[in-house]
């Protein structure tokens, strides 16, 4: 098969990345800076331009990775699912460091900026690689370079609390990473094969010949309890607060959004590709169905006693991860695909809500308590009105992202049928009401009268108010075109074998 | 049963060293002790690779003279999956001690829960 010349993106951009990551390092921080910026817009730009092919296409490619063929070669894999989700990611990635960009030049001291723009790079090429790699264990390295740059952007204000945590963050990451290396070690020893279409055939012919089905199911559940512990599936959410409430913006955006939403995408492939999905169906069990159930409900009430807006915000994200988990113990491939819109979805409302509860937490004197922000929306209308979306894409008000993936995701639990259709249903109604106590309730004292102090009025920071505008324009392109985007979801997932 | 015991002593003795690792790190409110656990967790992992990976009888994945059936060899593979976790595992844990160290230094204390209650009162 002959490659065309928008074949070789894929590692053009992992190579890129990883490049820049070597030479920001050592720049002047405005340089460094721009590095960030320019390898943001080049990655999206690749993105898009995969996106367009595959999609138009309708059709996957495998990158061989040198001389080395399957089964022993490395190899990437490109189709419209990984296009898809990469692209969003990339875009949140970019919009995450614009629209922090006044809060970044406050927040990370001048001679530490070029170490963030490396450990940004690195985490975007660790992105880039784990959306696209055919390769387990390619995948489980770069698991690992991105719990180290994540835990360094959550570092990166450098206070004693921010050291802290993301010291909690690597700890509770490095049970993760090692739950899934020993995982994978012992699907490797039992088939053989690392490569996903090898593995999955391998791992089809085990079940066919009902041998080893302990090992293999064991297997599959470390791997999926570590991603569940990486990403803070409740109860494994116990770093998640402090590390997205206190970092700086484009952090807070980024860690919220992109670190764990990928680790996600990594393990849908796995039980797609890998056939996770029929190892898990073969014994009836629903401990990931209770874990989703338990997270979506706790996560809320932990967000409704919160006093502070930022705090509030970091633990809905557990209840949208029960969310997410929720699609992928259905177990069919509705439920995936209803998965990987909630990623999208939620990339986005999750993105926005952090870049302006932070605007918003400054315009406020640094103080983000619920009286503090009371008429904080009138300091600065376009983060409130961004918050304002955010907030109702994530209750799920139509023509917005999350209405589009809650109707997928009901759906998808109508689908399966029996007693776990009820409870789903159940579920998406009681949550939906969790999400107007505190989602709501924050946005609009945003809206409330506040104290009238004689302050002059902060100036407006344009490049956040771009950056969330953008945001609000892809939820709203999310909830408004959400058939066409789950039609390349669906196309994306067929391709999976 | 004894029998089964040995032969899958290597892969026993991994998951040992896997469960006190884990468990250190989970549990310990010292954070030296939780890189400790980190190490041992890691080469638990490491061995369960390397012993399933070596076949007993065959010989090591360099090329002899004269033997070119590759079944006369074991599989590369597992031994080059170790050296790229080992380097894995060496830059974490040099990340763990690095913000242990600043940790130190600005608290005086590994404990986990001093260090946290210091910072609460920081804070206040």
């Amino acid at each position: 098969m002959s490659m065309a010349l928008w074949q070789n993106l894929p590692l053009l951009m992992i190579v890129g990345a990883l490049m820049c990551a070597a030479v920001s390092s050592v720049l002047k921080a405005k340089a460094a800076r721009a590095v960030m910026l320019g390898l943001s817009i080049l990655e999206c730009a690749g993105m898009i331009t995969l996106l367009y092919f595959t999609v138009s296409l309708g059709e996957s490619f495998v990158f061989p990775m040198g001389e080395i063929g399957a089964p022993f070669g490395n190899e990437l894999r490109v189709g419209p699912a990984e296009a898809l989700v990469g692209a969003l990611l990339a875009l949140v990635m970019l919009l995450a460091v614009v629209g922090g960009f006044q809060q970044l030049k406050r927040d990370v001291r001048e001679n530490r900026t070029p170490l963030y723009a490396a450990v940004y790079c690195l985490l975007f090429a660790a992105m880039v690689a784990m959306t696209f790699t055919n390769d387990l264990f390619t995948a489980y390295v770069f698991i690992e370079i991105s719990t180290i740059a994540a835990c360094a952007l959550i570092s990166a204000r450098g206070h004693g609390q921010h050291i802290f945590a993301a010291a909690r963050y690597m700890i509770m990451n490095l049970l993760g990473s090692g739950l899934f290396l020993l995982g994978l070690s012992m699907l490797y020893s039992l088939t053989g094969h690392l490569l996903f279409p090898q593995l999955g055939a391998a791992v089809r012919q085990l079940i066919l010949e009902n041998r080893y089905s302990m090992p293999l199911y064991l297997s599959f559940l470390l791997m999926t309890m570590g991603v569940a512990i990486k990403s803070a599936l409740y109860p494994f959410h116990t770093w998640l607060p402090s590390a997205y409430s206190n970092s700086t913006a484009a952090s807070s955006a980024i860690l919220s959004s992109v670190v764990s939403k990928m680790y996600i995408f990594l393990l849908i492939k796995i039980f797609l590709r890998a056939e996770g999905t029929a190892v898990f169906a073969r014994r009836i069990d629903d401990v990931l169905f209770l874990f989703a159930m338990v997270g979506i409900i706790a996560g809320s009430l932990h967000a409704i006693v919160q006093r502070h807006v930022l705090r509030m915000v970091a633990y809905s994200s557990v209840a949208q991860i029960g969310y997410i988990f929720l699609g992928l113990a259905l177990g069919t491939r509705e439920g995936v695909a209803a998965t990987v819109f909630h990623i999208l979805a939620h990339s986005a409302a999750k993105s926005m809500l952090f870049l302006a509860g932070n605007e918003l937490r400054s315009v406020s004197g640094q103080n983000d308590t619920f009286p503090a922000l009371r008429g904080a929306a009138k300091k600065a209308p376009v983060a409130g009105l961004a918050f304002l979306v955010g907030a109702c894409s994530l209750v799920g008000v139509p023509l917005l992202g999350g209405f589009s993936s809650k109707v997928f995701l009901a759906q998808a639990g109508i689908g399966i049928g029996g007693w776990r259709m009820y409870v789903v249903l159940a579920e998406i109604v009681l949550s939906t009401a969790l999400n107007v106590a505190y989602m709501l309730r924050a946005a609009l004292n945003l809206y409330r009268d506040g104290e009238t102090d004689a302050k002059e009025k902060p100036a407006s920071n344009w490049p956040l108010n771009a950056a969330v505008s953008l945001l609000m324009a892809l939820t709203v392109f999310l909830g408004v075109c959400g058939s066409t985007v789950m039609d390349w979801i669906q196309k994306g997932i067929a391709l999976f074998v | 049963m004894l029998g089964r015991i040995y032969t899958h002593l290597d892969g026993l003795t991994a998951i040992v060293l896997f469960g006190v690792g884990f468990s250190l790190l989970l549990l310990d409110k010292n954070l030296l002790k939780k890189i400790i656990g980190f190490s041992m967790m890691d080469s638990g992992i490491y061995l369960f690779l390397a012993s399933y990976g070596y076949i007993e009888s065959r010989l090591a994945p360099i090329y002899r003279e004269g033997i070119s059936d590759a079944s006369a060899y074991v599989n590369p593979l597992p031994a080059g999956l170790v050296l790229t976790g080992i380097v894995v595992g060496v830059s974490v844990t040099a990340v763990m001690l690095g913000l242990t160290v600043r940790l130190y230094e600005k608290y005086h204390s590994l404990d986990m829960d001093e260090i946290a209650e210091k910072i609460r009162r920081e804070g206040k």
